[in-house]
């Protein structure tokens, strides 16, 4: 690790070139230590998986268009659901953020690149080989995992697949690279700022991304844990989770949400700093309330250390304890009820317009906002004895999740692409984009809320016929959404390849360092730091 | 980067990097501090694993607990297993004797472990066992049929809350992972 912040003579006379742009070929790449070009992997990665997961969520729908079994066995059905909470949590979601804080961090903060170059070439590239591992899995003998993202034991060590170490060794992959990346922001946001670029005038991404990467490093070792003592008890007779010899399935649980919990603020605390930059400037007005936004961000994540047990209502914990984690939970609702208050005065007589980003970054406050409504509802204890693994558990993370991060992550594209590719999207089609993306979403979702208020249980490939009707609209609704996303592929390779040119502040209310170098952003910028007022 | 810069990076570098190696290190505390809260918190409904001592204690004897016996056979396990009564009145402080009945309706000799579990929760702290088969493993030969012995009584500062107790046994089959599972079958029962 030390070598890597070493500065050899020829890395220094590397560093001050900063004529000469970008190697041609494969291997710029694979080679590469710039965050740009880290960033952009990252993306692609992203909306790769993004596919990907999406490709499995078809095959579920599909499956639940009509009750009974029609197209695919149980157990491949019961791959899908797994390795499509997989892909999309730990390949589209967790690496899309990623790829944005390596684009943006370097120029948010007036800084040359990120703090370890080439350790975020590594941090990128082990993660194919997680992926592939995962997925690999699926083709063999037995198939791959088929537990649930959660993996719950006796469900991964007594009743797994023998490819479950495959499972394990990838989660530890992409562990690794979630830390090794969280390291590479957390330098770089202490030790590259600007002169004069003090704490309380950072953009809000960054002090979000910095918070997220404090929770990273916190609760990706755990899962690792997590995972290790899966293989052991499954393939070594240890007994962490095995009754039989003296473990207990219940602390499985409570292990995995221990970093679970802070996982799905990982996955939202980014996209609070995405929405805090598109909002003011589509409102042409400064944010509301910066400061109260910082602190909200960071007590959201240390009240996120002590909600876990809130999944785990029906395991038969002791009232106090329920008590205890049912205030916790809704005691989250206040710093995130600060947040959507200062994104609605931040709008609240500002002269809006409402242009892809913002559309998608309107769509998120609201949208988000009904995610954390429901979750409200789950939080009450006895009324989660009704609600556990019921679709109404999937339409409440799926808010907070599809139309909470990836809307946010959309609107980022869309708001950064002119810096990215120095060319302006097409604005019509980014339209029919977003209008596509949230009415179906909204079909897809929405009505899962009833289907799980009416009983009908998650993770299942057949259904009682009285939820048939339902299912059919959220499978068209799935449909449609899958489709739309195809939309934004073709937006963002045709603002690649051409399109009018943008300046280098495209958006009239924008604010940051980032929009005072050219567009496309130079393949090294701020060699030398700017001078922050 | 200038020498200072690479300097502090690596110091941050190593703190984070303890950080991580030490949550990692936390996953795993996370284990034996399960049981231990678990234990003083008197929650979970796990009973002692070793034996207690009888401590000749007054019988109170105008007040009745009843005892409730449940027993489980994990599902491929080839076994009957089955308490000797379903349920006893007993006073708190009284010493009980009794037993649970299993029989290997296979044709080889299998290793059992029975695990406790006392419910409701809070009352597992007042169960006290002075003998118990769920201490060790049990060893039967094909076909061969066992009393297992269970000693116990009820703490008399059982929570007045409490008037039933149920002691649920869940038997599991663990031939592959003990050693006398791997032993010849003379020194099966």
């Amino acid at each position: 690790m030390s070598t890597i912040t070493q500065d050899t003579p020829a890395a220094h006379d590397d560093h001050h070139d900063d004529h000469h742009g970008a190697p041609k070929g494969i291997m710029r790449w694979i080679l590469t230590t710039n965050h740009k070009d880290i960033g952009t992997l990252y993306l692609w990665f992203s909306f790769i998986m993004f596919l990907t997961g999406g490709a499995m969520a078809m095959v579920i729908r599909a499956e639940l268009f009509q009750p009974g079994l029609q197209l695919v066995e149980p157990n491949f059905f019961n791959q899908m659901t797994t390795v499509h909470g997989l892909v999309m949590v730990f390949g589209a979601v967790m690496p899309a953020f990623t790829g944005l804080a390596n684009w943006l961090i370097p120029m948010m903060i007036g800084a040359p690149d990120m703090a370890l170059p080439r350790m975020n070439n590594w941090s990128f590239w082990i993660l194919p080989f997680a992926f592939t591992i995962l997925l690999s899995s699926l083709f063999m003998e037995g198939g791959g995992p088929n537990f649930g993202w959660t993996f719950y034991a006796p469900l991964s060590t007594t009743y797994s697949p023998d490819s479950t170490a495959l499972f394990v060794f990838s989660v530890h992959i992409m562990g690794i690279s979630s830390i090794m990346g969280a390291i590479n922001v957390v330098v770089t946001i202490v030790n590259m700022r600007a002169p004069g670029m003090t704490w309380m005038k950072l953009p809000l991404f960054v002090w979000t991304w910095l918070i997220t990467a404090f929770l990273l490093i916190a609760v990706m070792p755990v899962l690792a844990g997590a995972v290790t003592m899966v293989l052991t008890d499954k393939y070594f007779a240890t007994s962490f989770f095995d009754a039989a010899g003296g473990g207990d399935p219940v602390m499985f649980q409570h292990i995995f949400w221990f970093f679970g919990h802070p996982e799905v603020y990982i996955m939202i605390l980014p996209s609070f700093g995405i929405i805090s930059a598109i909002v003011p400037a589509f409102s042409r007005k400064p944010l509301f309330g910066y400061a109260s936004m910082v602190y909200a961000t960071a007590s959201i994540a240390v009240l996120s250390f002590l909600v876990w047990a809130h999944h785990m209502f029906t395991t038969g914990m002791p009232v106090f304890a329920e008590l205890f984690f049912m205030y916790c939970t809704m005691l989250i609702a206040v710093p995130t009820g600060v947040k959507v208050f200062n994104w609605v005065a931040t709008m609240w007589r500002g002269s809006i317009s409402f242009e892809t980003p913002m559309l998608f970054a309107v769509a998120f406050i609201i949208l988000f906002t009904i995610g954390g409504f429901s979750g409200l509802m789950l939080a009450i204890t006895p009324a989660d004895f009704q609600y556990h693994d019921t679709y109404f558990v999937v339409a409440h993370f799926h808010y907070v999740l599809v139309t909470g991060a990836i809307f946010s992550i959309m609107a980022a594209a869309y708001y950064w692409l002119p810096k990215w590719t120095g060319n302006m999207y097409s604005e019509s089609l980014g339209r029919w984009h977003f209008w596509c993306s949230v009415i179906s979403v909204n079909v897809l979702f929405f009505p899962m809320h009833f289907l799980g208020l009416a009983g009908m249980p998650r993770r299942i490939p057949d259904y009682a016929i009285q939820f048939a009707d339902v299912n059919q609209i959220v499978s068209i609704g799935g449909f449609a959404f899958g489709l739309s996303q195809l939309i934004f592929l073709a937006v963002v390779i045709k603002c690649i390849r051409g399109g009018e040119k943008a300046p280098a502040k495209p958006w009239e209310g924008a604010e940051g360092l980032e929009w005072t170098i050219p567009s496309p952003a130079p393949y090294h910028s701020f060699t030398t730091p700017p001078e922050v007022k | 980067m200038s020498q200072p810069q690479s300097k502090s990076n690596r110091k941050l570098i190593t703190m984070l990097l303890f950080g991580a190696v030490g949550m990692f290190g936390f996953g795993f505390a996370l284990v034996p501090l399960y049981d231990v809260l678990c234990d003083t918190l008197g929650i979970n409904g796990k009973t002692q694993s070793t034996a207690s001592v009888y401590k000749p204690v007054t019988v109170d004897k105008n007040r009745t607990v009843t005892i409730e016996f449940v027993s489980q056979v994990q599902s491929d396990m080839p076994w009957e297993f089955k308490p000797q009564m379903n349920s006893m009145q007993v006073h708190p402080g009284e010493l009980i004797r009794t037993h649970f009945v299993a029989k290997n309706l296979s044709a080889n000799h299998i290793v059992g472990q029975a695990i406790p579990s006392v419910s409701p929760g809070q009352g597992a702290a007042y169960f006290n066992k002075t003998e118990c088969f769920c201490f060790n493993q049990q060893v039967l030969a094909a076909t061969a049929t066992a009393d297992l012995p269970l000693i116990f009584y009820v703490d008399p500062e059982l929570p007045d809350s409490i008037t039933t107790l149920t002691l649920s046994y869940t038997l599991y089959n663990i031939t592959d992972k003990s050693y006398a599972g791997s032993v010849e079958q003379g020194a099966a029962r």
